[in-house]
């Protein structure tokens, strides 16, 4: 066994040292001596993998070439024992916006969504939203609260509460922010700093109905305090309807632990309703007979409208959607047919139907939902589209199954006027150029 | 060469065994509703966590300040971001300001201008400032701010005193500007399929704004400003 690896790795240093040939000369000085030929032995095919992107131009992969990592070993098992993507892709990253905010402390990243191929958020790259920074928690020193108005007030430790009975939802999560920088006007041009901040992910918890079954709720409870452990110690009013509809205490995110950025250890998932509902690091659940009206719930996440008043409690988020590509960062690849793709979602359930016009809005065509279509969860859709090269205006408009139908930015602006910052979800409009390259346009 | 054979059988064997163990008692705990997890909340957890301060007072703790005692500790601990006026500096928030400026073309929602309730001020400082220690004042401090930052806004007097009896007394002036009920829908749009509207023309557009962060290579830094 031994002695058939290390010829093996002696056929791998061969590989590696004849590719090394084709190397500029300096390059090739420099790759001997890093020894990665040498050590090749102890790293099997690591040699190779390190080479190959650098050979770059020098020498292509495809047909009729037979491509080195066909004509070599590959990396062992656990050589990531948790898994990272391919460095090729590298620029699939979370991004921030450095003028927005005063500190990454108190600031917002934005999911890659020109990137993103299906409804599921990976979960290195859901957007995150952050009051005072990310917490480091110790689990095994965490503790859930459920206290008020109830029979039974608890302590639940991570391992207590993973005992009770837990379900699985696929939900969206968006910051009612999302696309607030472009009330005034076109702004961003980019997909992923225009709408990346919603994500979609499988949410694993325990019900918050079985929670309060379980400490026993007293009937003048109608309304719940959720509150974070982190710095910002975050807390909003929830209506006790929500909490024992569909609202849920997570401890898992696509099947794994939930990240640090998404509140790990626990979390509330809100299903539907506005981002910042979904307390992060959850600590403390209390039970009430009225609203709290804390800073979250007042100074911030109301609606100004033009006449100087403000809506509080605007919990839902709306019927929106967006076509990802093409989009900024995804051009028009060239004459001919063209996959127009997007994602749409509502915050009041199914998504029923997708519309797209390639004429700003004049006409319009319905596009096909790919399965599955669930309720408050993302939801792709996707159009074929001839292009004939000449300048066309994308749009696309989402209907979800209560009938609404999403906005023009008009319509929008018409009614909430610039300054309500939260719940833009009007149709977006992308300008397609003659040479394929796209804008965020207004109309 | 491996040896899946084996350790399947043990493995299997081992959750047959759990089965009957576990499923009928975990049955009867679904069907009674309770199952005992946790340990029950003493009172001396809860008045520790239970942090929260309504409108009506409740949650307020003994304690008091007034505006002059605040003054020097906002001085100390919050005019370095806020301001000493508490008109903001750089991005951190304004707290004073604003009156009048909600219909504007730029409204300034601060304290004095927008905030409906100062049970919130009084929360708000104590669970989340300052910003770099957070829940590291008294509750006497957080009185004092409270009264002062009001002061600040116009709210109260230079001589008001702070404490659970007087801080729900104070109205704030935009207490009314609020409407705690959701309107939506209330922007109607049709689903029209053809010749929905008779010109198209761009408005506005992204190109060369130059306010973009780059969305490829490593994070951009640059457009700070
Ligand atoms: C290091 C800078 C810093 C210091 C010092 C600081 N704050 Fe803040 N303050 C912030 C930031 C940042 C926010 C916004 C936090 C967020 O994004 O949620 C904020 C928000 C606030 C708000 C809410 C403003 C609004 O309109 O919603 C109040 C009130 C406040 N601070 C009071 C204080 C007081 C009182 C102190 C002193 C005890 C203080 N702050 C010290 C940075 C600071």
């Amino acid at each position: 066994m031994l002695g058939k690896l290390r010829r093996l790795n002696q056929a791998v240093s061969e590989i590696a040292l004849k590719e090394s040939e084709r190397l500029p000369s300096n390059e090739r000085r420099r790759f001997l001596r890093s020894g990665l030929f040498t050590a090749g032995g102890a790293m099997v095919g690591g040699a190779l993998g390190g080479l190959s992107p650098r050979l770059g131009a020098a020498q292509t992969q495809y047909p009729p070439e037979i491509p080195s990592w066909t004509r070599s070993l590959g990396a062992g098992v656990v050589s990531d024992p948790y898994g990272v993507p391919s460095p090729f892709e590298k620029d699939v990253i979370r991004r921030n916006v450095p003028w927005l905010t005063a500190d990454k402390v108190s600031s917002i990243s934005f999911s890659p969504l020109q990137h993103l191929k299906g409804i599921i958020t990976p979960n290195g790259l859901f957007f995150e939203r952050h009051h005072a920074g990310r917490p480091e928690i110790d689990p095994q020193q965490h503790r859930l609260m459920i206290h008020g108005l109830v029979e039974r007030p608890i302590v639940l430790s991570m391992e207590d509460l993973q005992r009770f009975p837990s379900v699985s939802q696929i939900n969206f999560i968006e910051c009612p922010a999302n696309g607030g920088m472009e009330w005034r006007g076109a702004q961003l041009n980019s997909l992923q700093f225009l709408h990346g901040m919603v994500s979609c992910a499988e949410w694993t918890g325990v019900r918050l109905s079985t929670l309060l079954q379980e400490v026993g709720m007293k009937p003048e409870g109608k309304w719940l305090l959720a509150e974070g452990a982190d710095g910002a110690a975050m807390t909003r009013s929830i209506p006790m309807e929500k909490a024992l509809d569909d609202v849920i205490v997570a401890f898992a995110q696509n099947g794994e632990a939930l990240r640090r950025e998404q509140g790990y250890p626990i979390r509330l998932v809100v299903p539907g309703w506005e981002g910042n509902t979904h307390v992060k690091w959850l600590r403390r659940l209390e039970v009430g007979d009225k609203p709290w009206m804390q800073r979250e719930e007042t100074s911030k996440y109301t609606d100004l409208m033009p006449d100087g008043t403000a809506h509080g409690f605007t919990w839902v988020m709306e019927a929106k959607s967006v076509i990802t590509s093409p989009c900024p960062e995804m051009p028009v690849r060239g004459k001919g047919v063209c996959q127009i793709e997007g994602l749409a979602w509502s915050g009041r359930g199914k998504v029923k139907a997708v519309d797209v016009s390639v004429d700003g809005g004049r006409n319009w065509q319905q596009a096909q939902l790919r399965e599955p279509v669930m309720s408050k969860s993302l939801t792709r859709f996707s159009l074929e589209w001839n292009w004939d090269g000449s300048p066309a205006l994308l749009q696309s408009r989402v209907i979800d199954e209560t009938g609404y139908v999403q906005p023009t930015l008009g319509q929008l602006k018409a009614v909430r006027g610039t300054n309500s910052i939260y719940h833009k979800n009007a149709i977006q409009t992308w300008q397609i150029s003659g040479d394929g390259s796209v804008t965020n346009v207004q109309l | 060469m491996f040896s899946f054979d084996k350790s399947s059988r043990s493995i299997s064997g081992l959750c047959s065994g759990l089965m009957f163990a576990v499923l009928p008692a975990f049955a009867l705990a679904e069907s009674a509703g309770h199952y005992g997890y946790g340990s029950p909340a003493t009172e001396e957890q809860i008045q520790a966590w239970d942090i929260d301060i309504r409108p009506d007072g409740q949650g307020l703790p003994e304690g008091s300040g007034s505006v002059e005692e605040g003054m020097g500790i906002y001085e100390t601990y919050c005019s370095s971001c806020h301001g000493a006026f508490g008109e903001g500096m750089g991005r951190y928030p304004k707290l004073s300001g604003g009156e009048g400026s909600l219909t504007e073309d730029r409204p300034e929602k601060t304290i004095g201008s927008y905030w409906p309730y100062a049970s919130t001020l009084w929360d708000y400082i104590h669970r989340a400032m300052p910003f770099f220690a957070p829940q590291s004042l008294t509750d006497d401090q957080v009185y004092a701010l409270t009264a002062y930052v009001l002061n600040l806004n116009y709210i109260v007097d230079g001589d008001f005193v702070a404490n659970k009896d007087t801080l729900p007394q104070v109205k704030m002036p935009n207490e009314d500007g609020f409407i705690w009920e959701d309107p939506r829908p209330e922007v109607t749009n049709v689903r029209c399929m053809e010749d929905c509207k008779d010109e198209v023309t761009v408005s506005d557009s992204a190109a060369d704004k130059n306010l973009t962060p780059s969305t490829t290579g490593p994070l951009d830094e640059g457009l700070t400003e």
